[in-house]
């Protein structure tokens, strides 16, 4: 699993590069302040996970990453260069990949379909030119496989598929399309315990093939099982950034869990 | 890790080493594609007809039927990969009127090549159609309220500006002008086969089917649209350029539209202004009843053909059977009825895990 995996990831990647950098970014909707002020280095070989509780603005800094928003205030570097992303068509090209909890696939269409949208391998470069259907079923087939992503057939739609196998498929494209930052949408959390677990595999596997992973999730136990560095967001705002070696499972989810606040609140039910 | 995961595959003794997966039976493979409820509904109305209504059995009916069916067809064709792309077209009936309008009073007031006022018409129905594409992605209302406007507007134009022009609500005729005859041949001429005459249109509805068919399985723009229809987000954040699939299937529309309103001018060489409303929504149901899904991200070429065919077959069958054609819109409403609750079952279970 982590050969194929490395198999396909860029090769300039060397442990502990910087890749993506964000200093003091921040986004603004209107009059609400969706996140401020935010610091984060996405590293190649690491984890970094993103934690907090929901609109936190997680999501906010996903899509600043992605590009499907573009950021307010501050700047966001790419290889050291800065970036201000219009579509999520350019940060692809840069090669930021994103998968989306809910907004993975398109449920209807075929595995062998998703694999390759937005990226269809064609026999020609003109207008209308016909897609090499061959070939983008066995690559996607023999990806899938490789990967011990087991479906029961490529052309099946993939609504069909579990919620677990769906993450497996889109983490796969991300991979294979030469992915070199990885952002994962709370993969794990409409996910079973045996599911989650194969997530979480891939996104080791990721890591160990060089790749900067991003792990979205409000799930600290998920988070320290895979992450190397952590980042907790409360109302926009960064409340805690450690390396796994300065903080304990712990910590982390009593800091999820609401930290001082919850200590607060336990003794004011107290009887 | 550097180990496959054991995944327990059952042997092929075939090719050990290529992918080992399990094939769909073929009946559920069928039962799975989206036109397989408008064609059991095609032989049902055809067995049916053919055996109650005796004139229903002559090549010349076939042609006929066919005929009706094409001036169906071809707009019911760029509704159904419209609504693939999950996007509405209520201005579609109105639109043909108005690209007939502007080819005839454009050649016969300025006493042009009637080949001049077909391509002005062209880019008229074009710009049309993006219009109606470019308000949708801007404004990022419902395509129902827009084409709702396109469809009162163009409505309003279409005999508001014949009046103004013509001073009636009928255009000149049309048939003394240069280059009318070749128009005539290539729109509405009649292709002799021996045993029936057809009408070109129907040669041209079948063309564009099979273009169609070939668009939506076969090229990258075709997976778009099911893409853009089937989860317009996922789409977007995999790189499709979601804008541009739409209004370009709003201009398909449209070009769809001008071919018809084409091919009604140089059939009758005249065009009536306050023709083609209630037709967007015969288009709509021809394509629903061929399988493409309300929501969007499912349908086919195929089918919206075959539910064109469908409705050629009533009209002309309730006619030859001797009935009054007044129950042809009821008649439209069970088919419409029935159709969504096969695609309902179909939809449901083709993404149920199984």
């Amino acid at each position: 699993m982590t050969d194929t995996i490395a198999e396909h990831a860029s090769h300039d990647l060397t442990a502990g590069t910087p890749l993506v950098a964000m200093s003091g970014v921040g986004k603004t909707y209107g009059a609400i302040r969706a996140l401020e002020g935010v610091d984060l280095t996405v590293r190649a070989g690491e984890v970094t996970c993103v934690l907090g509780d929901n609109g936190a603005g997680k999501s906010t800094l996903i899509k600043i990453m992605s590009g499907l928003h573009p950021h307010s205030e501050g700047t966001l570097t790419v290889d050291g260069g800065e970036v201000r992303f219009g579509s999520p068509r350019e940060s692809l090209d840069r090669g930021i990949a994103t998968v989306y909890q809910d907004l993975a696939v398109v449920s209807l269409m075929e595995v062998w379909r998703n694999f390759f949208l937005g990226s269809e391998l064609r026999r020609g470069n003109f207008p209308l030119a016909p897609l090499d259907i061959g070939k983008m079923r066995e690559i996607a087939d023999a990806e899938l496989k490789k990967m011990g992503i087991h479906v029961k057939d490529i052309n099946q739609p993939i609504g069909t598929l579990s919620g677990g196998q769906r993450q497996c498929v889109a983490i796969a494209r991300a991979v294979y399309f030469g992915a070199r930052v990885l952002i994962l949408d709370e993969p794990t959390a409409a996910l079973g315990v045996k599911q989650s677990g194969v997530v979480l595999k891939y996104t080791a596997a990721a890591r160990d093939a060089g790749l900067g992973v991003v792990f979205i999730t409000h799930n600290p136990h998920h988070a320290y099982m895979v992450g190397d560095h952590f980042i907790i967001l409360k109302l926009g705002r960064r409340v805690l950034d450690r390396t796994r070696a300065e903080v304990s499972l712990e910590e982390l989810t009593a800091e999820m869990a609401g930290g001082q606040e919850l200590a607060e609140l336990s003794h004011e039910l107290q009887r | 890790m550097s180990t496959p995961v054991a995944t327990q595959s059952p042997p092929t003794p075939s090719s050990p080493d290529g992918p080992v997966r399990v094939e769909r039976s073929l009946g559920a493979r069928v039962l799975g594609r989206p036109e397989i409820g408008a064609f059991a509904a095609a032989v049902v109305i055809f067995v049916f007809f053919f055996v109650i209504a005796p004139p229903f059995r002559t090549p010349e009916a076939l042609s006929t039927i066919l005929y009706s069916a094409s001036t169906i067809g071809i707009v019911a064709l760029g509704v159904a990969l419209l609504m693939i792309g999950g996007e509405f077209d209520l201005s579609s009936g109105v639109a043909v009127t108005t690209s007939a309008l502007a080819s005839a009073m454009l050649s016969y007031q300025l006493s042009l090549n009637v080949w001049v006022g077909v391509i002005v018409s062209l880019v008229i129905s074009l710009a049309i159609g993006a219009l109606n594409g470019w308000l949708l992605v801007k404004t990022k209302l419902p395509s129902f309220l827009i084409t709702l406007s396109t469809f009162f507007v163009l409505q309003g134009v279409n005999l508001g500006v014949t009046k103004l022009v013509t001073g009636t609500v009928a255009t000149t005729n049309i048939n003394q002008l240069d280059g009318f005859a070749s128009a005539r041949t290539i729109f509405a001429g009649d292709i002799p086969l021996g045993f029936m005459t057809l009408k070109a249109s129907v040669i041209w509805w079948l063309v564009f089917v099979a273009v169609a068919t070939w668009i939506l399985l076969r090229t990258r723009t075709g997976n778009w649209i099911f893409a853009v229809g089937g989860n317009q987000d996922s789409a977007r954040a995999v790189g499709v350029p979601v804008a541009k699939v739409k209004i370009g299937l709003f201009m398909g529309v449209a070009f769809m539209a001008w071919f018809l309103g084409q091919h009604l001018l140089m059939n009758f060489s005249t065009v009536q202004a306050g023709l083609g409303v209630g037709n967007e929504l015969i288009y709509i149901v021809a394509a629903v009843v061929g399988g493409a899904l309300l929501t969007g991200g499912f349908g086919s070429a195929i089918g919206a053909a075959i539910g064109a065919f469908i409705f050629g077959m009533t009209t002309q069958g309730i006619v030859y059977a001797g009935w009054d054609p007044n129950w042809f819109k009821t008649f439209l409403g069970v088919m419409l009825l029935l159709a969504v609750l096969v695609n309902l079952y179909i939809k449901n279970s083709a993404s149920k895990r199984k």
